[in-house]
């Protein structure tokens, strides 16, 4: 039996959209704490680690975010740790957003001029000190505009946990759909849904910035 | 873990791997000209005198870039028919890509276009160049030797999110894996050679762009 689509349908998307930001919220957190160390790592002096972070990088950067997904949520299963498709999408998540945000982060680290790694050593700071107290400070500043950015790949990210059976705002979507089947209504909603979501990022996001650029950056002209 | 890996499996079926990763390639391919093409459309029509044209090319950019790939598949897919158009699940896929891309390389390649200097336009109309003459040899083709390494890195992204297209079955590397699995439930092994085959391919297509930069706009550098 085809069902209407009512104020009840649209109430259950609405009621998705929870489990979206959610999944987004942690795939962030996680993939920031996760993000800073393999930045870290990225920036090191030895090799080694910086290899195992450009490796870490370039894996994740270079795979589909759904073959991520894939893999940890029957990966997981392998290692009989079987998990549910909740915890395989954080974990996807969390794994892909932490590479591109080292990615961002390096660039925003090594924006830094080599004279405050050095101006930090010659107080006598330890790496991990001058890292701490002179570069991550000044790199915030300007990191915070493409990591408002990139939260908006993350919201968008989260669809594809659809695919593995988790019910976040696109799977609510297919299962009103196959219940009222007005895909077109019901797609657009969630189009509609999505972009309220993260449009508002992406405005803070070149809001903040042009003021960065206005602010602090001398306006260096690239000739191409 | 007592799980026993048998990428035997994998060998006797990595032909037809091989080919799904074909296929993936060849609608890339074609997603990737058709929607620079749209990019350099859009970037002309966003440029142009008609505040109407401007202010919709950049609703489609910001509606593009604010919902999730997935969503606008779906929507193109199920929710098209009921407008009467009705498509085949690889068209649908093409064209998603096409549309997806397009917003992208519409805003990368009006960025190109704004970094040519005005006073190269009017050094053009001073030689006695006609207008499409300027278009091309002294904005579009400097403008997009400044942005192809952009371009390049958001083809890529679009073959990775092409991954997503097998949702609605259409033909490619992860909707041939998805069918190998269904048969055999080896689905680590399987995908894990996809993603290997999914990195291969971006490694690529990133050296081939990187061919094709050196080739195709080597003769206009030697000049700069």
């Amino acid at each position: 039996m085809i069902r209407e689509f009512t104020s009840y349908e649209l109430w259950f998307l609405l009621q998705a959209v929870r489990w979206t930001v959610l999944l987004a919220v942690i795939a962030f957190v996680g993939g920031g704490f996760v993000g800073l160390g393999v930045a870290i790592l990225r920036i090191a002096r030895a090799g080694p680690w910086r290899a195992v972070a450009i490796v870490y990088i370039r894996a994740f950067q270079g795979t589909p975010l759904l073959m991520q997904l894939y893999l940890v949520y029957f990966g997981s299963n392998l290692l009989g740790v079987g998990t549910d498709a909740w915890t395989a999408a954080a974990l996807g998540l969390t794994f892909y957003s932490s590479a591109f945000l080292a990615e961002i982060w390096r660039g925003c680290m090594q924006a830094i001029p080599r004279t405050q790694w050095e101006g930090a050593r010659a107080l006598a700071f330890g790496r991990m000190l001058q890292l701490r107290l002179v570069i991550l400070p000044q790199a915030l500043r300007i990191a915070i505009p493409p990591t408002v950015g990139f939260l908006v790949q993350i919201l968008k990210g989260t669809s594809l946990a659809s695919i593995i059976g988790f019910t976040e705002l696109t799977r609510a979507a297919q299962i009103v759909n196959n219940a009222t089947f007005r895909p077109f209504t019901v797609y657009a909603i969630v189009t509609l849904l999505y972009f309220t979501l993260c449009w508002p990022l992406s405005l803070l996001s070149q809001h903040m910035e042009r003021q960065l650029n206005r602010q602090h950056m001398p306006t260096v002209k690239v000739q191409a | 873990m007592n799980y026993v890996f048998q990428f035997s499996f994998v060998w006797r079926e990595f032909d037809q791997l091989l080919f799904g990763a074909w296929l993936t390639v060849r609608l890339s391919a074609m997603a990737m000209l058709l929607g620079l093409t749209v990019g350099i459309v859009g970037a002309r029509a966003k440029a142009s005198r008609w505040r109407l044209l401007r202010g919709i090319v950049q609703a489609y950019i910001e509606a593009i870039r604010n919902t999730p790939f997935l969503v606008q598949l779906l929507l193109i897919y199920f929710g098209l028919p009921s407008l009467g158009i009705r498509l085949q699940p690889d068209q649908a896929a093409l064209l998603a890509m096409v549309v997806n891309l397009g917003a992208y390389a519409t805003e990368i390649v009006r960025a190109g276009i704004e970094a040519v200097p005005q006073t190269q336009i009017e050094a053009g109309r001073a030689l006695g160049l006609r207008p499409w003459q300027i278009l091309r040899f002294v904005v579009l083709i400097p403008a997009l030797r400044a942005v192809f390494p952009a371009l390049g890195s958001q083809f890529i992204l679009v073959m990775l999110a092409s991954s997503v297209v097998s949702v609605i079955s259409a033909e490619e590397l992860t909707a041939v894996t998805d069918t190998i699995v269904a048969r055999n439930f080896r689905s680590f092994e399987f995908y894990m050679t996809a993603t290997g085959l999914y990195l291969a391919l971006s490694l690529g297509f990133q050296g081939t762009f990187a061919a094709i930069h050196r080739v195709l706009f080597a003769r206009w550098s030697r000049h700069t």
